[in-house]
């Protein structure tokens, strides 16, 4: 009964502090511009998509990986894999759920344009010091 | 018997929690996170003497058990006392410090002797019982800690992002590993429970402490309100 009941909240607090600290990484990256050639690669200008994400993971997996950020992505696909659990189960009972897990996988999203970026400027430095030496 | 995995994961874990004191160097915020990346080291030390034990004596050996139970409680009280340094952060403008390490010392101690109540009618081997005991319940309570703390930090406002991923990282370290012990006492032949899974959480922590270190600005700052899940 008392393993239950610690398990039960465990869970839950497990499952909140993962939203809250995928948002955190999220929110992180939320101010940075995308630059104009991002924006054409990925179709994203001011505001993202939740339907932009696979094409921008897709786009992801094609550069380099950056070892630093290797895992944020890594934390956020799996928040966009729950938000998706979310939109086809609860969302659909409760409406206001809806716009708010659309909203939540836009900016995943832009996360992940984000985070393309950063591996297209990594590329670029790598292969710059490539050229030098 | 241990496979290629069960290495490499150890492996890992000692690469990341050296890494944490590491990027805490090069960022210049060793000082500030003293308690965190002494934790870090201990786990570190530690992780070593497991490995020297195991190699001597074998996984499956007393030594290595009582080595490893033995250990983990003293960094469970480790990662308490951290916990309570981000206390002291968060509630520094309040002037409470000394309030809350006694607080923390008084909860310390009742989480020991609720622990000693519930092996007392053990007759073999109490004090190794008591150590495990205790481990199991101080990842709850440090948990019931974190979500306490994750409350005063959107109470107060506290807008560091670095402090408050390093909270939020800590909240999910305690979480699983609370939820996994629990499970374990549901289902004691839940294999998976205890096959990678605890080696995973474990690395989860000192990975997600140095990514924040190295990665998000000592000045950084980010509005808590955003990060709950129902907007306040």
């Amino acid at each position: 009964m008392m393993a239950g009941v610690i398990f039960v909240f465990s869970a839950a607090a497990l499952l909140q502090f993962f939203i809250s600290y995928c948002r955190s990484l999220i929110a992180a990256s939320s101010k940075q511009v995308l630059s104009a050639e991002v924006k054409d690669v990925t179709g994203i200008q001011r505001f993202a998509s939740g339907d932009d994400f696979k094409r921008v993971m897709q786009l992801l997996q094609l550069c380099p990986e950056r070892p630093e950020d290797r895992n944020s992505v890594q934390a956020i696909d799996a928040y966009f894999s729950l938000l998706n659990f979310l939109r086809s189960t609860v969302a659909r009972i409760f409406p206001s759920m809806h716009a708010w897990t659309e909203s939540e996988r836009g900016q995943c999203a832009y996360f992940a344009a984000v985070a393309l970026e950063r591996r297209i400027s990594f590329s670029r430095d790598m292969l710059a010091q490539q050229m030098d030496a | 018997m241990l496979g290629p995995v069960d290495y490499l994961l150890w492996f890992l874990t000692a690469l990341l929690e050296v890494s944490v004191a590491v990027c805490s160097l090069k960022r210049h915020t060793f000082r500030r996170y003293l308690a965190l990346n002494v934790y870090m080291l201990g786990s570190f030390v530690v992780t070593i003497l497991r490995y020297w034990v195991f190699s001597h004596y074998g996984f499956t050996s007393a030594q290595y058990l009582y080595f490893y139970f033995y250990s983990d409680a003293l960094l469970t009280v480790g990662l308490y006392f951290a916990l309570i340094t981000l206390y002291s952060f968060v509630l520094s403008e309040l002037d409470t410090g000394r309030y809350v390490r006694l607080a923390a010392i008084v909860l310390l101690a009742g989480t020991a002797f609720f622990s000693y109540q519930v092996i007392q009618q053990s007759s073999d081997r109490m004090l190794t019982r008591f150590v495990v005991e205790l481990s199991q319940n101080l990842y709850f309570v440090g948990l019931v800690l974190t979500y306490l703390l994750w409350g005063a930090i959107l109470k107060l406002r506290e807008t560091r992002a670095q402090l408050i991923q390093l909270v939020l990282s800590l909240g999910l370290y305690f979480s699983a590993f609370a939820a996994t012990y629990a499970l374990r006492n549901l289902y004691p032949g839940l294999h998976v429970v205890w096959g990678h899974l605890p080696q995973l959480i474990a690395l989860s922590l000192p990975l997600a402490w140095a990514y924040t270190i190295w990665r998000v600005p000592a000045e950084a700052r980010l509005a808590p309100s955003r990060l709950v899940v129902v907007p306040r």
